[in-house]
This record gives C-alpha cells, sequence and structure tokens, in this order.
C-alpha cells in the first residue's frame, strides 16, 4: 500500500500530539498521541467515556481542542485559521445515527455535496452517485427517501454519500451501533471493501471481531489516553491489566 | 330595511371583508420576510445579535397590537412622518407578525437535528449552503402547520385597524350600524364572516399537523 518514494513523514496522514479536551470539568482527552499512514486502517476501542468518540471528532474539528496538535494531510487542525472546507474534503465522516437528510432521496443526499460544493454538473454528479451507490449495493434504492430504508440500509447510504466526495481518509464513528446483528455486516462488508481499497480509515467500534480481522492497528483508549496501541495481537495477548479486564468485558 | 338596502349594505361589508383579507395578506408577506430575518438573527453566531432580536420580541410580545398600531398613527405624524391607516395598519400588523413568526420560526430551525447541521458541515457544505439546502427544508414542513394557525390570529386582528380609520370589516360595519342602526344583526354578520375566513384555516393547520405526525421522521 505505501509507495517506495514517500519518506515515512509524509506518509503519515493524521497526527494527533498531547491532545487534550475538556467538557466543563470533564477532562475527556488527557493526551493522545496517534499517528495514522497512508493506507492504514485503525480500529480504536476502549470503554464509554473512553474518549474515542471524542479523538475522532477533534480530527474533523467537530470539536475544537484545548491542548496539543493535530495534523491531518497538510492541514494544522489545531491551529485557528485552519480552512475547514479543505480539511472536511479530504475528510469522510459516518455517524452512527447515519444522518441522512430525511427531505432527500438517496440519490439526492449522495449528489447534494458534489454539486454544492464541487459545482460538479448535474449528470456528472448523477453518474458519480450511481457509481458510489453501486459500490455500496444501492443502486435500486437510489430514489427512495431515507425513511424507506432499513438502518443498514441507511448507513450504507451514508457512507456512499461521503465516498461520493472522494476523501483521502474516511472516519467511522460507531457505525453499526444502533444495528441490530443481521445488517451490521452488510455494513461491515462496505468497510471491509474499502480497506482492501487502500482507502485510510479511523473507526470507533465495538465489533472486536471485525476490528481483529480488518484492522493493522488495534488503539486501546482508556481515560482519555492512548492506553495500549499495538496489531490484532493485542487482543489475544493484552499488555495491560486494564485492556484484558476491557476484553474481559467485551467478549 | 328594504331589500335593496340590505344588497347595498352587504356588499359593503363583503368590501371591507376584501380589505381584511387584503390586510391580512400584506401582513403576512411583509411580517413573513421580517419574521424570517428575525429568525435568522436568533440563532446568528454573533451573540450581540442574537440579544437584540430576542429583546425586540419580548417588547413587541408584551406590547397591545392597538398600542403598536397607535405609536405609527399617532406617533409617527408627531415626528413629521405623515401615515396613512392602510401604511399604519400595514407596518404595525408587519411588526407583530415579525416577533411572533420569528419566534416560532426560530424553534422550526432550531428543532432541526444539530446532527443534520454537522453532517452537512462535514460533506464541506458553506454555512449558507447547509441553511438553504439541508436545514430550512426541514423547517419549513416543521414551521407550516403552526404558521397556518397563526393566519388565523393575523385575520382577527387586522380588527384593530378600524380604530384608525380604516375601512376594513369591522369598520364597514360601524359605519353601516351609524346608518340603519342594526347592531345585534351586524355584528352578528361580521362575526358569521370572520369565522368563515378563519374556520378553513383552522382545518388546514389541523390537517396539516396530522400529516406532519403522520410523515414523522424516526
Amino acid at each position: 500500500m505505501r509507495s517506495g518514494s514517500d519518506t515515512p513523514s509524509q506518509d503519515i496522514v493524521v497526527s494527533l500530539k498531547g491532545v487534550h479536551k475538556s467538557f466543563g470539568s470533564n477532562q475527556v482527552l488527557r493526551g493522545v498521541d496517534l499517528d495514522v499512514s497512508r493506507g492504514e486502517v485503525v480500529a480504536i476501542i476502549g470503554k464509554s467515556g473512553s474518549g474515542k468518540s471524542t479523538a475522532l471528532r477533534c480530527i474533523d474539528y467537530l470539536e475544537s481542542i484545548d491542548q496539543g496538535t493535530i495534523r491531518v494531510c497538510d492541514h494544522q487542525v489545531h491551529k485557528p485559521d485552519v480552512d475547514l472546507r479543505a480539511l472536511r474534503l479530504d475528510i469522510g465522516i459516518v455517524f452512527q445515527s447515519y444522518n441522512l437528510f430525511p427531505h432527500l432521496t438517496i440519490e439526492q443526499n449522495v449528489m447534494l455535496a458534489p454539486t454544492a460544493v464541487k459545482k460538479l454538473a448535474r449528470p456528472a454528479a448523477r453518474q458519480l452517485a450511481h457509481r458510489v451507490l453501486g459500490q455500496v449495493g444501492l443502486l435500486e434504492k437510489a430514489n427512495q427517501f431515507p425513511e424507506r430504508l432499513s438502518g443498514g440500509q441507511q448507513q450504507r447510504a451514508a457512507i456512499a454519500r461521503s465516498l461520493a466526495m472522494e476523501p483521502k481518509i474516511m472516519l467511522f464513528d460507531e457505525v453499526t451501533s444502533a444495528l441490530d446483528p443481521q445488517l451490521t455486516g452488510e455494513v461491515l462488508r462496505v468497510i471491509e471493501d474499502l480497506a482492501n481499497k487502500g482507502m485510510t480509515m479511523i473507526m470507533v467500534t465495538h465489533e472486536m471481531n471485525f476490528a481483529r480481522k480488518i484492522a493493522d492497528t488495534i488503539v486501546f483508549m482508556h481515560e482519555g489516553k492512548v492506553w495500549e496501541k499495538g496489531g490484532a495481537h493485542i487482543l489475544n495477548s493484552p499488555g495491560t491489566p486494564e485492556l484484558r479486564e476491557f476484553l474481559q468485558h467485551e467478549l | 330595511m328594504g331589500a335593496s338596502f340590505a344588497v347595498g349594505y352587504l356588499m359593503f361589508l363583503l368590501k371591507g371583508a376584501v380589505w381584511t383579507v387584503g390586510l391580512s395578506l400584506i401582513a403576512l408577506s411583509c411580517g413573513g420576510v421580517l419574521a424570517f430575518i428575525v429568525a435568522l438573527c436568533r440563532i446568528a453566531p454573533n451573540r450581540w445579535l442574537r440579544l437584540v432580536t430576542a429583546l425586540y420580541i419580548q417588547i413587541i410580545q408584551g406590547t397591545p397590537v392597538l398600542v403598536i398600531i397607535f405609536l405609527t398613527y399617532f406617533g409617527l405624524p408627531s415626528l413629521g412622518w405623515s401615515v396613512s391607516p392602510l401604511l399604519a395598519a400595514s407596518l404595525s400588523l408587519s411588526v407583530y407578525v415579525s416577533a411572533y413568526l420569528g419566534e416560532s420560526w426560530r424553534s422550526s430551525l432550531q428543532s432541526v437535528p444539530r446532527a443534520q447541521w454537522e453532517a452537512a458541515e462535514c460533506l464541506a457544505l458553506s454555512r449558507a449552503q447547509r441553511m438553504m439546502k439541508v436545514v430550512l427544508p426541514q423547517a419549513i414542513r416543521i414551521a407550516t402547520p403552526p404558521t397556518v394557525g397563526f393566519m388565523v390570529q393575523i385575520i382577527k386582528n387586522t380588527s384593530l385597524a378600524s380604530i384608525v380609520g380604516f375601512i376594513e370589516l369591522v369598520r364597514a360595519g360601524q359605519i353601516v350600524n351609524n346608518t340603519i342602526f342594526q347592531p345585534f344583526l351586524i355584528y352578528l354578520l361580521i362575526a358569521v364572516l370572520y369565522f368563515a375566513m378563519c374556520y378553513p384555516l383552522s382545518i388546514l393547520s389541523r390537517r396539516l399537523e396530522v400529516s406532519a405526525g403522520e410523515k414523522a421522521y424516526a
């Protein structure tokens, strides 16, 4: 996945250093350090309240940080003059609650940003929409409204909507937590397909087996820090008592 | 009274009713434009803009419409602007509508989930695009039933314009009554005419509310 000509530092596309974030008196992030390389699939696991979703949201500047630095491609996300439009063109994010636009059809949902932001002509945008909807297996639902779709279909549509902007990095925030096991599978297959295509991805997940299967790196967050990090093997032989305890509760 | 008389008076009342509708439409359209601006200011990022608009709403909502009409019709001329009854009534009712509808539309805009703003933001849409393409279309659906319901209030409140001599339905009734002195008959007729204008709107509002409820998003 990594081209030989790139120096290692250029290969790092997301870099968090000493990131702190509080909500009022609640310190959610207490010094998060994380580097993600191009094409890497990172799964963030941890108890609720460990700061994993907040860390993800900070990367897309949905939350501003109190201290530390975040770099995404060429964007210095922690700086006040960060170009948010350019940042969001490089990052796609998918949420637990899908957040499709209920007044638009699936096709219109996907076409909105390419036409409004990238000024793509409608025929080209429709073609693009059909390509990404085909990729997530929803082509036949193009003209339906979101409310007519199952949760799994809505989530795949949300992924297609992000993909239509051709992001360099995809963030997934507990995208299957609202789905029953049967629907979870169809969403995970789409994500796995993306991973196989070399997309750089950071996902917050509760699906340990899925993380084990597709992630290059597992990041265990605990008390607002990256507590333990490594390949899938850390799920079998955790290096810290906290991760061991967490895994016992999860499985 | 003779039959020919009655027809003439009835026509006069109906003409008044047409002006009631006309004044209502003026108040709704001018007030609606203002209300939209008020609603936008109420959710603006700028704190002072929000505060000043909130104060405006409180002042207007805490003032009888009649006093606003007196202020424009008697107050403005004392400052050197001459104001016709139609202009005074239009201005006052528009101000009144802007405060009430502005606040109602603000809550409609804010009842579109924050996650919708966020999803649009993450797709790199500008603030204006988020508003126009994502939030506003959803807010309009939410706002339609209460707005149609509020039109009933506008229609009824146009009767206050009679006091500054604008000939709408009530003023027309007063004029007819001064001639034939049949207050019970005339004001009953006027009540029926108001009801005929308001009732369909009430029904429409209720229907819209029901169908909006049925289509409510999960």
